[in-house]
């Protein structure tokens, strides 16, 4: 594997890491939102439970990601950020609401439901955003040397049937991680009531998801003629995916020796592996563009030297962070006296 | 308008904003810090109680922090296309080491806040020594990649392209010394002049118990003990970051004292308005010498004037004033600090008057502005330059327009948060005075 590629497929790990960590802490900080107007408390402390030590953390990723971006692609993230400065400036905009909002209903309980209104709504919409950067990236929404710069053709983006399917995916791939991992976190806490709720929801939300997904890929693929041939190379990295998505969903009916149904944990872990199969599948697809035509990973490809210290500094900074990170779980997400507190 | 300028005005807001609660991130988890090692120390449960209270405030500003520290981070690839590219080639270091600096404080931010009742005494201080170290850590790092702006390093520009790259020796740039150091310092001086305002504020309101009275106390010696260390120890490195500027900068120097001629004996312009036309500061206070003492070490010692360098090259003349006012809060802050300790020391018994309270309330604000003008003044000293030497502000700025339109959006969301942010401080503190604290604490 040459450089770029090396570099390339690290971006993917985070990108990952990031869409799965994003998408169930804006997911959570949904149906924190939601259940506290149903007046379903216990749902919504355990959403948010899961949420008050780990948002943090999970913005970093984040940064981590346009971090490693600019250090690995510097003529990438320039060139991103030129095109893309509206639609991530409307991210970056969302996102502080998002937080601080969250943060100021932790901290004044008297207008707390209001402000949580304002930080799950938010928070809703971010991977919806995200998400639809994507079909940009693949071309064709881009004015190509008319000008003495490029810029974003907005008015083909909004006539575009695959921005709605991506928005569609990105929305629906929020709901149903976080109700999955809320299933599975209600299982932790020993509460069957709550692990019902989100069961109920990702049971709805997991056939939704993926007829959104069939249905982005459908409406790209017109727009993306490059990518089809690479994608058909790697038919099997979609079938897995598919095939993991089928156990994961299943996962949810069988015998779980309690009460109700379904191995949330399974379905968690099926899920992800899911995701991380199709997600792999299109990155390689796409590449070796990071945006079609005009810019490839190699044209973006920073200096060697910097390449192989990064290397080293990832390396050293997780051999830090992992054990540091196992800490994290263990307090949060495994021990009792946390995850089964009264309120 | 020109868009050079709404880039500069975005980001710098966008800085001014963000700055405010990164410098109290390091300034009050130090303080946090330091009050768990005095209560597991003295046994004394009064500074458990404030580390508690201040983890409390910190969590709030810390809350501002982030999605302000992550819209900066990405705005400089919206914002500075180009100057980003370099970045990514040559100083992709720090910003990276960064990252693990920030998960270290975040990690250990949620075990302090959320598992302190389930950690020992030793596990809680490391915790919050973490905490305090990924947050200093990252203004280290940061402020790394500030410094190789003023003194670019490690790398070769042949025709416009970038070569030669060698990232350690831009992470370890010339004036990566004094300047980190001087960030680090001043705040930790403004965590400590805010937390001291704070407790002087307190001690002014009548009917208070003796027990709170005494935990203000305790809380006000502790920051002025912290804030007087700082204030000296900025002072010595001031003199450094002179020296530095001289050998390195000296055209921010000149603009910085309002020195227009080359000369030896170069006087100290203290206040008053550089007039470019007649070459020289109006309406302020001269010290002969002064200022070739301070950059070279001797009163013969030669200082390059602004009329060295093409017209085109100065900085807006204004930095004068803002340099002015960040060393005149910083000698304020020193000499408040040490009296207040003096008298502490001299009448140990004898409680603060009025008068002298009311300075002290005064100190956390003073400290901000003075946070606030010194980064605006190293900022718009390295102008026109974004990498001194290296490539020009307008070089550097993005090209896509529109850029009114989001400074309005972001302005409006900065002032939105700060008013918000101080009611919720305000709500919450209100709600929850340090007398049911203490009565929560048993103490």
């Amino acid at each position: 594997m040459t450089e770029p590629y090396i570099a390339i497929t690290i971006i993917w790990v985070f990108l990952f890491v990031y869409a799965i960590a994003g998408s169930i802490d804006f997911g959570a900080g949904f149906w924190a939102m939601y259940y506290t107007r149903k007046d379903n408390t216990e749902a919504s402390v355990i959403a948010n439970r899961y949420l008050s030590p780990s948002w943090e953390v999970t913005n970093v990723f984040l940064v981590l990601l346009v971090i490693a971006l600019v250090g690995f692609f510097p003529g990438a993230a320039s060139y991103l950020g030129t095109l893309m400065i509206l639609p991530f400036s409307l991210v970056l905009i969302l996102l502080t609401i998002r937080g601080t909002f969250m943060i100021y209903a932790f901290s004044s309980k008297k207008y707390s439901r209001m402000l949580t209104i304002i930080s799950g709504t938010t928070g809703l919409f971010i991977p919806a955003l995200l998400v639809a950067t994507l079909p940009i990236a693949i071309g064709g929404f881009v004015s190509m040397g008319e000008g003495t710069r490029d810029y974003l053709l907005f008015d083909r983006i909004f006539t575009s049937p695959t921005l709605y399917t991506h928005v569609g995916f990105g929305l629906s791939t929020e709901l149903f991680l976080s109700a999955l991992l809320l299933a599975d976190y209600s299982r932790e806490a020993k509460s069957e009531q709550t692990y019902l709720v989100y069961r109920r929801n990702a049971l709805w939300l997991g056939p939704v998801t993926l007829l959104f997904a069939v249905a982005a890929t459908f409406t790209l693929l017109p727009e993306a003629g490059w990518m089809v041939d690479n994608m058909a190379s790697v038919w099997y990295l979609f079938a897995l995916s598919l095939a993991a998505f089928l156990i994961g969903y299943g996962a949810l009916f069988m015998k779980s020796g309690r009460e109700n149904p379904g191995r949330a944990r399974l379905a968690v872990i099926m899920i992800v592996i899911q995701f991380g199969l199709a997600s792999f599948g299109y990155g390689f697809s796409h590449m070796p563009y990071i945006l079609y035509p005009d810019l490839t990973i190699q044209d973006a490809f920073t200096d060697p030297a910097m390449f192989r210290w990064l290397l080293a500094g990832y390396g050293a900074g997780l051999a830090i962070l992992v054990p540091a990170f196992v800490v994290f779980w263990r307090l949060f997400m495994k021990d009792k006296r946390y995850v089964q507190a009264e309120k | 308008m020109d868009e050079v300028l709404l880039a500069r005005m975005l980001f710098g807001s966008s800085m001014a904003f963000h700055i405010i609660f990164a410098t109290l991130g390091v300034g009050i988890t130090l303080m946090i810090f330091i009050a768990e090692i005095i209560r597991a120390i003295k046994k004394d449960d009064h500074y458990g109680v404030m580390a508690k209270r201040w983890t409390k405030g910190f969590a709030i500003l810390l809350g501002v922090a982030i999605p302000s520290g992550t819209i900066v981070g990405v705005m400089l690839s919206l914002l500075w296309p180009g100057y980003m590219e370099i970045v990514g080639r040559v100083i992709a270091l720090p910003f990276q080491i960064e990252i693990f600096a920030f998960f270290l404080e975040a990690v250990f931010m949620s075990i302090y806040v959320y598992a302190a009742d389930r950690l020992t005494n030793t596990m809680r201080i490391i915790s919050v020594g973490l905490v305090a170290m990924g947050a200093t850590a990252s203004a280290v790092l940061i402020t790394d990649a500030h410094a190789w702006m003023n003194t670019p390093a490690g790398f070769d520009v042949v025709d416009g392209t970038i070569t030669n790259v060698s990232p350690w020796d831009a992470v370890f740039n010339p004036s990566v010394g004094v300047t980190v150091l001087h960030v680090v310092s001043t705040a930790y001086m403004a965590g400590a002049f805010v937390i001291g305002s704070v407790a002087a504020f307190m001690l002014l309101k009548k009917n208070r118990s003796e027990n709170e009275r005494s935990y203000h106390k305790k809380g006000l010696t502790l920051a002025l003990i912290v804030g007087a260390a700082m204030s000296l120890y900025t002072s010595v490195n001031g003199h450094d970051t002179a020296k530095m500027l001289y050998e390195y900068l000296p055209v921010k120097l000149a603009a910085a004292e309002g020195l227009f001629e080359t000369q030896d004996n170069a006087p100290l312009a203290i206040f008053g308005i550089p007039d470019p036309e007649r070459g020289e500061v109006v309406g302020g206070i001269e010290i002969p010498g002064m200022l070739s003492w301070l950059a070279s070490g001797s009163t013969d010692g030669v200082v390059q004037g602004l009329n060295d360098f093409p017209r085109e090259e100065w900085p807006p003349l204004f930095v004068h004033t803002l340099f002015n006012v960040m060393v005149g809060i910083g000698f304020t802050l020193l000499g408040l600090s040490f009296a207040a300790l003096f008298w502490r020391f001299v009448w140990p018994r004898k409680e603060f008057p009025k008068w002298a309270l009311v300075p002290l309330v005064a100190g956390g604000p003073l400290a901000m502005i003075g946070i606030e003008t010194g980064w605006i003044f190293s900022c718009t000293g390295r102008q026109p330059w974004t990498i001194y030497g290296v490539q020009l502000t307008a070089e550097a700025a993005t090209e896509s327009g529109n850029l009114g339109f989001l400074f309005f959006l972001f302005v409006t969301l900065y002032a939105t948060l700060l008013v918000l942010t101080a009611l919720v401080l305000k709500f919450y503190f209100g709600r929850n005075p340090v007398a049911n604290d203490l009565k929560k604490a048993d103490v």
